[in-house]
């Protein structure tokens, strides 16, 4: 019985298609050497559409339902957003060199660029598009092989963001922070970031997000890195956004032999959130260590999906993965470790762990090992489950009373992937937010 | 465990034919139309002489089936089957009613004495030795052979004890009532592709009812046969545990070598009523193909088990070697409070063979409990898959699950998968997963060797040892047998 | 008369790298011999050469075991033939049962010898006077092999198998490492009743502290991958006096 798979052509979504639209007419206004990639980008996302609960990458986080409509595509900001934007409060204790963008776009007047450091080349992405940099637009799009509808959309309708270099051996110990600041109006952001790190060099990248509750806003951020051989890079993300926003991110690495990367994401508030991050580990000796946090409450929504790719011996990838879940918030977990045949030596291990704190709150969690080389040592493990009540009891019977013993081994739980950032005041200032987070459910 | 300590001298016992199972049985047999049409159908159930309502059952079935596709989404990669080039009924001529164990055609009687299953009740199964003095254990067979029941054994002693045990085909005709309260209800005709065809096809399998407080007196067990050529086999099997009642239940299977693969689409409802448990162990070695995946058995299996009662547990314990290809994920339902489930499984490929094969565990009762305990080896230029679910809705409070995959790798040339998915939706639950992929360590196979084991025993030895927690949940007639059966699936892989 | 170990100009290599460099000792049967050393000479190495631990290659020279040469036979054929290792860190076996792990070894290794197989009941009789000689619980034969063993526990269970499997040649890879004073007295003890004059016993050792238990008949300094020095016992006494810094300095 032939039962030949019927491909129905479907209705677009009311998001699909005024996508579309905007698509048709922002093509003539972007930079002409973009427009390929653009354009291939966009034809592949419309071959799938917004991604659903049947796609096993987006099994958790059904991006057609949730993404109802489209808001518009930012406008420059006013000045009294510019002006709000100076209290972003995310690590403002830490010296940064910032970088700031406000509803989508950059403003100079906030941001730190003088004074760059020996082999540091920091520009906007406008201004780089806008110099023709040839280096840009070779990368930019090219880093990783990414079949990914979010991604596919970033790519068609990226707006601003940084290019970054790190010359060859150069070491930049100041952190480098890219502020990205909610504007007032409903507004979609296309943030695109491009990093590269010659051989050998060093840096800290730091991308925070920030809104108000009452804002109304999506992100579709994307960053990729490439790290050349022996080069190293700690990054961090971290998302307050506003209870109403919806944000999206890509994450896209490719690393050369004995490149290390260190990468961080870090959700502490918003509607819906999603972290997805593609590793590639092409060369022997790569080392990938990740690490992710979820302080949820009411109905968030946070999803981290890994996709980490080992194609050459010796590479290495840990994963830690936490979340704290309270009222009818959910958290999401997936993680894939491909090891490629040839791909021997290779030692890769993936842990999640989530605490439900509450009735309502839920987890789903899917690690996931596909292993074609047999020389190597690969593990995942989850746990999904309460706060230990003995601890409890047994803080308690010393008499701290039970909100306190809850927020006291809540933190230790967080504490664990926290205490992992190298910077001593970046930690400080991740364990301060955290504890602000957790006092503020009592 | 003495199944373990026994282990290399299995393996020295176990000759060098890595498949013993691929004989063809000469006899000859009734056949329905080749191809699948509601008059097959209706055939089939003539054959059966079965009531009205089942046929009906049968041909809604046949027609959502029409409707369906088949699944694509496992691990598992196979030219399109034709479903129009299969018999979907075949008997030996022969069978046409024995009344007794005197009366099944000695041809086929030599078969299961050649595949050491004991027809004749005085016996035991084969391979098995006890310590003297110590009681032999006794297992009641049922034995299907392609589309029917042949015989089935000790009928009358499980009688007396009010436990029947008969081919599903004769349940439906003896005990009609008790067959239409439970069939389907665990695995609904509309579950999926193959269940659905399996609904409309199926020919024979076991029917197991325990009553109310009894502990099943023997091991209940149902050897199924592929013999004819060009068949695909469509068994259903339903075992109703009721109130406080116990059932231990093996199954086996093997089929002869071909070149063609053949198909089998089988179906396994459990129920269990408050207080009640089954063990259900299989030990699968269909035939698995070549070593250059020629021929073999398509494996595309639906069992689920229903802990319907509070307190009542439904055990799967599987050691998977044969098969082409395996698509299969024995489930348990734990509806009733405080009800357990558990999976212990041994999944083995070598050759080209493909496994796809896991478990799901479905907590919606209070205080419900799973564990889970999986171990892969793939060998040769095979791919083994571990997929699994556990979920805990939100009235599964205090719901827990414990669970271990392992994958070992023998060789480069093969694969291990292993995609677990984790759904908890209350806050009391506390599910525990870990995985772990390697390769047999170097530096222990040396260790072993030093002592003065051969690489090949060394091998069987560390193989053991990582699959004990599995064997030591079958019931010791099968421990024995499935060691060996380990050994000999992985003959040639190393080296 | 043919030397129980026979070691000629042997020369052997991991992963390209020339470890064992003209390696030169006779051991014959009924002797103990010492070899010292300091870290890094190649002590381990040696074992593992004449054990034929994957990855050790030997390019050049001869290791004869009772006049058969050891680099034609495969790990477990020289395990049958009499060469027993005691490793330094012996290796955790999950899920093998200890006994069955025993059993396994000792009717495989008499098999390839054409000899009768030990019965289970004699095995397990065995297996419980080695057990008190060695002052071990008869509990942690049940468990899998030197799983979850202490250090101290894994070296008597090295000395029991080692004692069970009754091999012509013993080599002691730094049994004394991480014992206390008690377990080693042990642990020599049942060494020490191994000795006979059909038996050839090589203590490779750091210190001399285990010699004061197994006395040697024969001790030598290795350096740099072969021997630079051999005496009698009371050379052992003096390097535990001198260090080794002059022999390394010799080597070098």
């Amino acid at each position: 019985m032939g039962h030949a798979p019927t491909t129905p052509t479907r209705k677009l979504t009311d998001a699909e298609a005024r996508l579309a639209e905007i698509f048709a007419t922002q093509q003539s206004a972007g930079a002409p050497q973009l427009a390929k990639l653009r354009t291939a980008a966009f034809d592949a996302f419309s071959r799938t559409g917004l991604p659903n609960r049947r796609d096993e990458a987006w099994k958790y986080t059904d991006l057609r339902a949730l993404l109802r409509d489209v808001k518009p595509l930012a406008t420059p900001p006013e000045d009294s957003a510019k002006q709000s934007a100076q209290n972003a409060a995310v690590l403002a204790g830490v010296a940064t060199r910032r970088i700031v963008f406000v509803g989508g776009y950059f403003v100079p007047g906030l941001s730190d660029l003088g004074d760059l450091e020996t082999g540091l080349s920091v520009m906007s992405l406008s201004g780089a598009l806008a110099k023709g940099d040839a280096a840009t637009t070779a990368q930019i799009g090219k880093v990783g092989k990414v079949d990914d509808p979010a991604f596919a959309l970033n790519t068609a309708f990226m707006g601003e963001g940084v290019v970054i270099r790190v010359g060859a051996g150069a070491c930049i110990d100041r952190p480098i922070q890219l502020v990205f600041v909610a504007g007032a109006q409903p507004a979609t952001y296309f943030l695109r970031s491009l990093v590269i790190v010659e051989k050998g060099a060093r840096a800290t990248l730091i991308e925070s997000f920030e809104g108000e509750t009452t804002q109304e806003y999506h992100v579709n951020a994307a960053t990729e890195v490439v790290l050349e051989s022996g080069a190293s890079l700690e990054r961090l993300k971290i998302s307050r956004e506003g209870a109403a926003a919806m944000h999206v991110s890509t994450f896209v690495a490719s690393l050369a032999a004995d490149a290390q990367l260190s990468d961080f994401g870090f959700n502490l508030g918003g509607g819906v959130l999603r972290n997805q991050s593609f590793i590639a580990l092409n060369e022997p000796g790569a080392h990938a260590a990740l690490r992710g946090a979820n302080i949820l409450k009411d109905k968030e929504h946070a999803d981290a999906t890994l996709f980490l790719d080992h194609a050459a011996e010796r590479s290495e990838s840990k994963a830690l993965f936490k979340s704290v879940l309270d009222n009818s918030s959910q958290a999401v977990f997936q993680g894939k470790i491909l090891v490629r045949p040839g791909a021997q030596k290779t030692d890769a291990r993936m842990m999640a762990r989530t605490l439900l704190l509450s009735e309502g709150a839920q987890a789903y969690c899917k690690p996931e090992l596909e292993i074609f080389a047999d020389d190597v040592q690969c593990a995942h493990g989850s746990t999904v489950g309460a706060l230990d009540e003995n601890l409890i009891f047994y803080l308690m019977a010393r008499g701290i009373c039970q909100a306190e013993a809850q927020s006291l081994l809540t933190e230790a739980f967080v504490g664990e992937v926290i205490d992992a950032v190298e910077k001593r005041s970046v930690r400080e200032a991740l364990t301060a937010l955290v504890s602000e987070r957790l006092r503020l459910r009592q | 465990m003495a199944a373990v300590q026994e282990t290399v001298e299995q393996v020295r016992r176990v000759g060098a034919d890595q498949y013993k199972y691929g004989f063809v049985t000469d006899i000859e047999s009734d056949l329905a139309p080749k191809g699948l049409s509601e008059e097959v159908i209706r055939f089939i159930s003539a054959k059966k002489g079965e009531p009205e309502w089942m046929l009906d059952w049968r041909l809604e079935a046949y027609r959502r089936w029409l409707t369906m596709t088949e699944p694509k989404w496992a691990r598992v990669d196979y030219p399109a089957i034709d479903y129009q080039d299969l018999y979907y009924y075949a008997a030996p001529k022969s069978t046409a009613g024995p009344k007794s164990l005197d009366e099944v055609d000695p041809e086929l009687l030599r078969t299961y004495e050649k595949l050491g299953i004991p027809l004749h009740e005085r016996e035991i199964l084969a391979g098995v030795e006890r310590p003297e003095g110590e009681e032999r254990p006794r297992v009641a067979v049922d034995a299907v052979f392609d589309s029917v029941s042949v015989a089935t054994t000790f009928k009358e002693e499980l009688k007396k004890a009010g436990v029947i045990f008969c081919p599903i085909s004769e349940a439906l005709r003896e005990h009609p009532e008790l067959v239409r309260k439970y069939l389907g209800t665990v695995v609904p005709t509309s579950d999926n592709y193959f269940a659905t065809l399996n609904s409309a096809v199926f020919s024979d399998g076991s029917f197991v009812y325990i009553p109310p407080g009894v502990r099943c007196p023997m091991e209940l067990s149902t050897y199924f046969r592929i013999n004819e050529k060009n068949t695909g086999q469509f068994e259903r099997t339903l075992i109703i545990a009721d109130r406080g009642s116990y059932v231990s239940y093996l199954e086996g299977c093997t089929a002869p070598k071909r070149d063609e693969n053949q198909l089998h689409a089988a179906v396994v409802e459990l129920v269990t009523l408050d207080d009640a448990e089954i063990k259900y162990s299989t030990v699968q070695n269909w035939y698995p193909g070549d070593e250059n995946g020629k021929g073999g058995i398509y494996n595309f299996v639906t069992k689920r088990g229903d802990c319907r009662g509070a307190n009542s547990k439904i055990s799967w314990t599987q050691v998977e070697t044969g098969s082409a290809i395996t698509w299969k994920y024995p489930s348990c339902v734990l509806r009733g409070d405080n009800s357990r489930g558990e999976f212990y499984s041994i999944a083995i490929s070598n050759g080209r063979q493909q496994v796809d094969s896991g478990t799901k565990m479905i907590h919606l009762g209070k205080g419900t409990t799973s564990r889970i305990i999986s171990k892969g080896i793939s060998a040769g230029r095979s791919s083994n898959a571990y997929r699994g679910l556990v979920s805990a809705h939100r009235k599964a409070e205090g719901a827990r699950n414990f669970t271990n995959c392992d994958s070992l790798l023998i060789g480069d040339a093969c694969s291990a998968h292993t995609i677990p998915y984790i759904e908890a939706k209350n806050p009391s639950c506390v599910f525990e997963h870990e995985a772990t992929t390697s390769k047999i360590s170097e530096d222990v196979l040396f260790y072993c060797m030093q002592r003065g084991l051969s690489q090949e025993d060394a091998t069987a030895l560390v193989v053991n040892g990582f699959v004990r927690d599995v064997l030591q949940q079958l019931p010791m007639e099968f421990a024995v047998e499935a060691q060996k059966l380990i050994s000999v699936s992985l003959e040639g892989s190393v080296g | 008369m043919t030397a129980l170990l026979e070691i000629r100009d042997l020369k052997a290599e991991i992963a390209g790298k020339q470890i064992l460099n003209g390696y030169d000792l006779t051991v014959n049967a009924g002797e103990v011999h010492a070899i010292m050393g300091p870290n890094g000479s190649g002590k381990s190495t040696l074992s593992y050469v004449l054990s034929g631990r994957p990855g050790y290659t030997i390019t050049e020279g001869q290791a004869l075991l009772a006049g058969a040469d050891l680099s034609q036979m495969s790990v477990d054929e020289r395990a049958a033939a009499g060469l027993f290792l005691a490793f330094q860190y012996p290796l955790e076996v999950p899920g093998v049962a200890t006994m069955t792990f025993l059993r396994a070894a000792l009717n495989a290794q008499r098999k390839k010898r054409g000899e009768e197989e030990m019965s289970s009941p004699d095995l397990i009789k065995r297996v419980k006077e080695l057990a008190k000689i060695l002052d071990m619980d008869m509990e942690m034969l049940r468990r899998p092999v030197n799983v979850g063993f202490s250090g101290g526990e894994k070296k008597r269970a090295e000395t029991l198998q080692m004692m069970l499997l009754e091999p012509k040649l013993c080599i002691l890879d730094e049994t004394d490492s991480g014992l206390d004073i008690d377990a080693l007295k042990v642990v020599s003890n049942g060494v020490n009743q191994l000795r006979s004059k059909d038996r050839g016993i090589v203590v490779i050792t750091h210190y001399q502290r285990l010699l004061d238990y197994i006395t040697p008949d024969v001790v030598h300094v290795q350096s740099a991958g072969r021997i630079v020095r051999t005496g009698g016992k009371e050379l052992a006494l003096e390097l535990e006096e001198t260090g080794y810094a002059r022999y390394q300095a010799e080597a070098a």
